[in-house]
């Protein structure tokens, strides 16, 4: 571990008991730094979702260690580690306001710093219209939006996003990318994002990580050189374009291995 | 007009059509008013007999023994549904018994647990629970399947307590599908207990309408099932205006 390493994991393998067993990834060695956006693609059913349970501490790893800021994880999930899930996780019960403050209720905060807290993080994700709706009276992505501010208001240091921006259209995509840069900027919190958007992954990332079909291991790491202050505006940019085309080329064959179409 | 008050005209259009078309008939005697008397002269039967305060000890016994009933029954339920729900060896087992419970008459065990429980509330209590605590059971299985599994992975992620994610997570999530199962108990549980008392108690509401009709005793009789009807209505609709409440706030589009 590094002073910079702010995540790391360590030959780390997870496997699931059968019948079948199988064998969703690894060894994988990984580590990223404080403040690092870093992005993870790769064919579908390569384990990249089980990673992020891994990392979060909510599956405890085969073999290898899992380290969050110098702590090595067992089974818990650590203070600090806050998770967007790709399913829509806002609590159908509570209003827009409500399921913001919901973490911060749990861990029994004042309710006056709560209210400040949650106005901020509601007005921040551009809510505050919508602050005492219940999720039903809202679309997709102003409920994933609910989400993101929910974990945002507890102030995490590492963010783990699992394709947050799976269900929504591709404008939509990009805006939400930009309010995350927006925010990642803001917040100086680590951020790892599973996406199986290749645009996306090269659009946000500081370092995209490509992964192999099942077992998923990584197979590149690809260094963007985006500046901190980027947007959606870099797609025009011919960079992005050979980022995009560097990640497919590297994922194309792993994609036709899941297929079973490979040579 | 929104829809569901349009809704409800039609309902109440429905059933007012129905109760004039029958004070008509029984008027003009195409219902002999020795079989089915009017509704005009159930409601005032209803009102003297009630009013009288004869009855009052039986419609105490009645409705205390329902309440009892329902609540042992949502409590009892519960507490069933959220243990099978915990192991799958007993869904197992109790899946199967429990979509066929509403075929057995439950009434039919009203002897020998009178044989063994004795005269008076308790056998009454016992049936309207074995009446109601079923389908709380059916509908809490129902409502912890529909937890959505990513609220519970939140929960984890918020390092809740088994206690804390019971309360801030699983029970208002599986509310709609629970109160489903409450307002179902509670019109078991009514119709439990007054069969009960109808068939072979010597007390309360259901005795006493058995007891009206078999000493042609009409008017007595039609009086006291309408302030049963009156009162099983009234406490469904607190429920479903309740559950609409509920329901409003997660459905709103």
């Amino acid at each position: 571990m590094t002073e910079q390493s702010h995540v790391a994991l360590n030959e780390v393998v997870r496997r699931y008991e059968g019948p079948p067993a199988v064998h969703a990834m690894g060894p994988i060695n990984l580590t990223i730094c404080r403040g690092e956006f870093f992005s993870v693609v790769g064919p579908s059913g390569c384990g990249k979702s089980t990673l992020l349970d891994v990392l979060c501490g909510l599956v405890r790893p085969t073999s290898g260690s899992v380290h969050f800021e110098g702590r090595e994880l067992h089974g818990e999930v650590p203070d600090g580690i806050r998770v967007v899930f790709q399913e829509d996780s806002s609590m159908p019960w509570l209003s827009v306001r409500q399921n913001v403050a919901f973490g911060l209720r749990t861990s029994g905060k004042p309710e006056k710093e709560i209210a400040e807290l949650v106005d901020h993080a509601v007005s921040f994700m551009g809510l505050a219209q919508f602050a005492d709706h219940y999720p039903a009276q809202l679309s997709g992505g102003m409920r994933q939006r609910v989400c993101i501010a929910r974990t945002l208001v507890l102030r995490p240091r590492l963010i783990l996003l699992d394709e947050p921006f799976g269900a929504l259209d591709q404008q939509t995509r990009l805006l939400m990318g930009d309010e995350l840069l927006r925010l990642w900027r803001e917040t100086g919190a680590t951020v790892l994002l599973i996406t199986h958007a290749l645009d996306e992954a090269a659009m946000l990332s500081d370092r995209v990580g490509v992964m192999s079909a099942r077992p998923g291991r990584f197979i590149d790491m690809v260094e963007t050189g985006w500046s901190r202050d980027r947007d959606s505006r870099i797609v025009s940019d011919p960079k992005f374009g050979s980022l995009t085309a560097r990640l497919w080329s590297c994922l194309r064959e792993e994609s036709l291995k899941t297929m079973g179409w490979a040579a | 007009m929104t829809r569901r008050r349009a809704a409800l005209f039609v309902r109440i259009a429905v059933v007012a059509g129905l109760v004039i078309s029958l004070e008509i008939c029984c008027r003009t005697g195409i219902i002999d008013p020795l079989t089915i008397i009017p509704p005009s002269e159930m409601i005032v039967s209803m009102v003297d007999h009630i009013g009288s305060g004869e009855f009052n000890e039986s419609i105490v016994n009645t409705f205390s023994t329902i309440i009892l009933a329902f609540v042992m029954a949502v409590g009892f339920g519960t507490l069933a549904g959220a243990l099978v729900h915990g192991s799958s060896r007993l869904r197992d087992v109790a899946d199967p018994l429990l979509a066929s419970y509403y075929s057995v008459p439950t009434f039919i065990f009203y002897p020998p647990l009178v044989a063994l429980l004795g005269l008076g509330k308790t056998p009454l209590v016992v049936l309207g629970v074995l009446s109601a605590a079923p389908a709380v059971m059916i509908s809490t299985l129902s409502g912890l399947d529909g937890v959505p599994p990513v609220l519970m992975k939140l929960a984890r992620i918020h390092r809740l307590s088994p206690a804390r994610t019971l309360w801030w997570i699983v029970l208002p999530a599986a509310l709609p599908r629970l109160f489903t199962g409450f307002k179902l108990a509670l019109s078991y549980a009514l119709i439990g207990v007054i069969a009960g008392e109808f068939i072979l108690s010597g007390t309360g509401l259901g005795y006493a309408i058995s007891f009206a009709y078999q000493s042609f005793d009409n008017r007595a009789m039609y009086g006291l099932m309408l302030f049963v009807l009156l009162v099983a209505i009234i406490a469904n609709g607190i429920l479903y205006v309740w559950e609409g409440r509920l329901a409003r706030r997660r459905s709103v589009g």
